[in-house]
């Protein structure tokens, strides 16, 4: 059987509530998502000047990302679980294709395309290196020991790598967070949680010496935006004197002056959120991080409630991932982060990031809505 | 579930996961407060401060565009240029009643409706504040009106641009190329810094090449605004460095004249400068107007360029690949000297084709009755086919094709435009690799006249023309020939010197025949060697553009136009101290006497009489 046993779910009684139901589909979290894929069209709406076409093209791929939610959902747990290690190497395998054709194409290759579609192999590997990893750790008794740590590093560093190298230094982040997190959630003990984060700190040098450029520039502009007003620094200063200025109230909707005024490329994409603080001030702000909170809890709370160790695992990966998401382009927008790129997530001008996104919490619905009445 | 497992261990599992998720449940809180924090001390504690540098005097920081460098002929006449250009735009924003506006200023400038729709279109995908074009390119008259009755137009005003202008129109279209607004790709790929404010970008021949260079530096002004986005005033500013200015090796009138002789005939005709490869002629015909593309080239109207049967935005003189055809012979002829595969006085007896042994396929010559015994300066100056099918034979193939590879064939001349094709130098190899076939004896016949796989473009005919007149030093073509900027003057590209071991005498030979081709009675393009105080060396070439079957006779007049031959020169002057070469292709213009190398006497006698003068 595969229906609902916890009474304390709500349950409206409504025709709609019965077909999410049978759709596998996680009521109180898909509420959220709806509710936040609104607000992402009327932030769009400001954001891309008013331009209809742009709202037409994100509407497209949120159905889309919705209807692959739903497909996901459906899908029994175990299935993820058994196909965990093939769609891992799959991944890796287009990963290293689209390097390769990359380094034949003479230049930054994040693509392979399908002549319908442009798919980004690293938008897979977000989703399967924690379910890699949650399968790996499952098949052990937690927590893990060292071998199995050293592997399951390995498996981070592949994919982390293979991103860092495209370069996209953002998604090379969220990989390697969603990886980390499954070893956290896995009961990591804390004496190699501060070994491996001393080991980081001493790396820091080294990781500069291996930085691109143009990645140099962005973390400098970070300590000092000052210092490159028209080039790097424009973006931070701009979108810092954008939020302050929109005060408690904001500006409200379509009000907002310092995002409209410059040509920013990125307003719609990574620094949307500057845009949302001037129109709708701090109490928006908060709003929108409530909103957050509570995907966040429900999903944390989908990880509790799993009844085995894969699937808790990759639930709890899943949730922290979002959160790091959030946190990493709110904290570069309102300058406390450096410029990496990541866009605020669900709200974002973009397909790719939405569609995996909601392809995440889809697995994380399908967590939930398949427990059995015993557990196996 | 691995059955290693008791119900312990799962409990045990089960309370460290427990833990796991209120240890990241708290930091998760954590964070989120630090985020909340810094929101709470930009928009409370810093909202003034943010809000006097956003609302009533924000300082914004603006780039002030450098402005493009002039591109100059090697006589210093303009080739492209900055012109000011005047438009009537409208701010939304500062305007109360846009309808009523719209309505009152077409009613004052005769402005057709398409316009205004036009600019509704545009100005709903413009950001806010932002000022958007109603009337481009202003008439005096248009703007006499308006100024008397502008108090009355809030948010409307005319400002002033400049665009780039090429007088010379399709003249030197794609040598000197165009700019155009940057797309979305170029967006991506150019510094962002550097090109904050620019509209335009380099997008082929000189303008991209020498982008950096034209484009200049990028200097930023920070200015005081108030809310509708005026201007208060100015606090700080790094002033931009305007672009170099680029004197190129062209010369505009030759090229005119060059341009001008190809008539209605589409074809190429490229003119450099022996002892330093300076490019004096860069024609391609038809050419096109490239300043529409400055202002953005409406869709139909590149739509049509780009059907148009004959190409005009095809760049033959960089890009066209055509067979040589008894061009090539003056390279062969040295080949062989070179070589020993003959000497100056070998003989061959020309029945009017060539057979290999044991093969009964007729290699025709273009002469029916046969050329009779020829040698090696009759046979280029009647261009017999038979004495080079006899030479080519003796020479093989890989003799001929690292012979001709120093002429720079099969190789890309090193003009300083982007987009150069290398052609095709055949070879043993080449075939083997290309078309894994072996190379066939025929092939070797074909090629020492001109035809089969051999494909040259236009600049590097001139080239080995040129290297051929310069006696072995290999010339490397260029354009521009100095680049002046603000504070420094620097030549234009680095050219390598090369020598070939070649025999002063052996070429003395080749150059004779040549200067018989158009002096002497039986020589093919005699008909421009009359009037002149001077000798040419030249050379025609017909290039077969099909294969006609072995019985048939090409007639040129029963044959449609587009499988014509094409026609072909060069040529180099005075054969006795060489100044200028070049080299002329006419697309199915026939004879390379009759219709390519009057082209190319046209442009010798133009420059040599030019530079007598001096």
């Amino acid at each position: 059987m595969t229906t609902e046993t916890r009474s304390e779910q709500f349950q409206p009684p409504s025709i709609i509530g019965n077909i999410l139901r049978k759709l596998h589909i996680d009521i109180p979290l898909f509420i959220c998502l709806f509710l936040i894929s609104l607000l992402s069209f009327v932030i769009l709406y400001s954001a891309g000047s008013q331009n209809m076409d742009v709202l037409m093209r994100q509407a497209a791929r949120v159905g889309l990302a919705f209807l692959l939610m739903t497909i996901l959902a459906h899908i029994d747990p175990q299935q993820f679980k058994r196909y965990s290690a093939i769609l891992f190497g799959m991944g890796i395998f287009l990963l290293v294709a689209v390097l390769i054709l990359g380094q034949i194409g003479k230049g930054a290759q994040r693509w392979l395309d399908l002549g319908f579609f442009r798919f980004q192999p690293s938008e897979m590997i977000k989703i399967t290196t924690p379910m890699m990893i949650a399968w790996y750790l499952a098949e052990h008794a937690l927590p893990p020991k060292p071998k199995q740590l050293l592997i399951a590093s390995v498996l981070i560093i592949i994919p982390t790598l293979l991103i860092a190298k495209q370069p996209d230094l953002g998604t090379a982040l969220l990989v390697a967070s969603s990886g980390a997190a499954v070893l956290f959630f896995a009961g990591l003990s804390w004496r190699f949680i501060l070994a491996i984060s001393s080991t980081l700190a001493a790396l820091t040098p080294i990781l500069w010496h291996f930085m691109r450029p143009y990645q140099r520039d962005r973390v400098l502009t970070f300590l000092n935006p000052e210092a490159d007003p028209l080039g790097r620094g424009y973006h931070i200063i701009q979108s810092k004197i954008a939020i302050g200025s929109g005060g408690i109230n904001g500006k409200g909707w379509l009000g907002s002056t310092q995002s409209e005024l410059d040509f920013l490329p990125e307003s719609s994409t990574d620094f949307i959120f500057a845009v949302f603080a001037e129109e709708f001030g701090l109490f928006g702000c908060l709003g929108l991080l409530a909103l957050y909170l509570l995907i966040i809890t429900r999903c944390l709370y989908i990880a509790l409630q799993a009844q085995d160790t894969y699937s808790r695992l990759l639930a709890g990966s899943l949730a922290f991932t979002f959160f790091v998401y959030v946190f990493v382009n709110i904290g570069m927008v309102i300058g406390v982060l450096p410029v990496v790129g990541v866009p605020l997530p669900l709200i974002s001008y973009g397909g790719t990031s939405i569609v995996t996104l909601l392809a995440g919490f889809g697995i994380l619905m399908s967590i939930h809505t398949h427990k059995k009445l015993i557990p196996l | 579930m691995s059955r290693t497992y008791t119900i312990k261990d799962n409990l045990v599992e089960s309370r460290l996961f427990l833990n796991r998720i209120i240890v990241a449940f708290i930091a998760i809180l954590l964070l989120t407060s630090g985020l909340i924090v810094r929101l709470v001390y930009l928009q409370i504690v810093g909202h003034e401060h943010y809000a006097t540098l956003a609302k009533d005097n924000s300082i914004k920081i603006e780039p002030l565009v450098p402005t493009r460098g002039i591109i100059f002929d090697r006589h210093g006449k303009v080739l492209a240029e900055n012109t000011q250009s005047f438009s009537l735009e409208l701010i939304p924003e500062q305007i109360s009643d846009l309808d009523d506006t719209l309505l009152r200023l077409k009613a004052l400038l005769n402005i057709p409706d398409e316009k205004i729709d036009q600019y509704q279109k545009q100005r709903k995908r413009q950001k806010r504040f932002i000022s958007t074009a109603l009337l481009m390119n202003m008439s005096d008259e248009e703007m006499a009106k308006f100024a008397v009755v502008r108090p009355y137009f809030p948010g409307v005003d005319i400002k002033t641009h400049l665009i780039r202008h090429y007088p010379y129109y399709e003249l030197a279209s794609h040598v000197i190329g165009y700019v155009g607004r940057i797309n979305e790709a170029e967006m991506k790929s150019l510094p962002v810094a550097e090109y904050r404010g620019s509209t335009h970008v380099g997008k082929i021949g000189i303008e991209s090449t020498y982008e950096t260079e034209l484009h200049g530096k990028t200097g930023y002004a920070e200015i005081e605004k108030n809310v509708q986005s005026r201007a208060i005033n100015t606090l700080n500013s790094v002033m931009p460095s305007p672009g170099a200015n680029l004197y190129l090796t062209l010369d505009i009138d030759l090229q005119k004249t060059a341009y001008d002789a190809l008539d209605t005939f589409d074809g190429a005709v490229v003119a450099i400068e022996v002892k330093t490869g300076g490019v004096l002629v860069f024609a391609s015909r038809p050419g096109f107007d490239p300043n529409p593309f400055v202002i953005g080239i409406a869709n139909d109207a590149y739509q049509a360029l780009q059907a148009s049967e004959n190409q005009p935005l095809y760049n033959r003189a960089l890009r066209g690949l055509y067979p040589p055809g008894s061009t090539i012979k003056p390279f062969i002829g040295l080949a062989g000297l070179e070589y020993n595969a003959i000497n100056a006085g070998h003989k061959v007896f020309c029945p009017g084709y060539y057979q290999l042994p044991n093969v009964s396929h007729h290699y025709r010559d273009w002469k029916k009755g046969g050329h009779g015994s020829v040698n090696l300066t009759e046979a280029i100056t009647q261009s017999c086919d038979v004495y080079f099918y006899s030479l080519a034979s003796g020479l093989g193939i890989d003799r001929m094709h690292s012979f001709l590879q120093q002429f720079g064939f099969g190789e890309k001349s090193g003009i300083d435009l982007a987009g150069e094709r290398t052609g095709l130098l055949p070879s043993r190899e080449w075939k083997r690799n290309q078309r894994k076939q072996a190379w066939y004896p025929g092939e070797t016949l074909i090629t020492g006249i001109g035809q089969g796989f051999l494909q040259v473009s236009p600049i590097q005919l001139a080239r080995a023309t040129a290297t051929l007149a310069n006696k072995g030093n290999v010339v490397t073509p260029f354009l521009v020939n100095k680049i002046v900027r603000a504070d420094s003057t620097s030549p234009g590209p680095e050219t390598h010197q090369k020598i070939m071991p070649l025999n002063p005498e052996n070429i003395n030979n080749i150059v004779s025949a040549m200067v018989n081709v158009v002096h002497d009675a039986r020589g093919t393009a005699k008909s421009i060697g009359k009037g002149i105080n001077y000798q040419i060396a030249g050379k025609t070439g017909t290039a077969q553009v099909f294969n006609i079957k072995q019985d048939e006779k090409y007639n040129e007049n029963n044959i449609d136009f587009k499988l014509r031959d094409h026609a072909l020169f060069i040529s180099f002057a005075p054969a006795d101290d060489p100044k200028i070469a070049v080299a002329v292709i006419v697309e199915h213009g026939g004879h390379g006497g009759s219709v390519a190398a009057p082209i190319a006497g046209k442009v010798i006698k133009q420059f040599l009489e030019a530079n007598n003068d001096n």
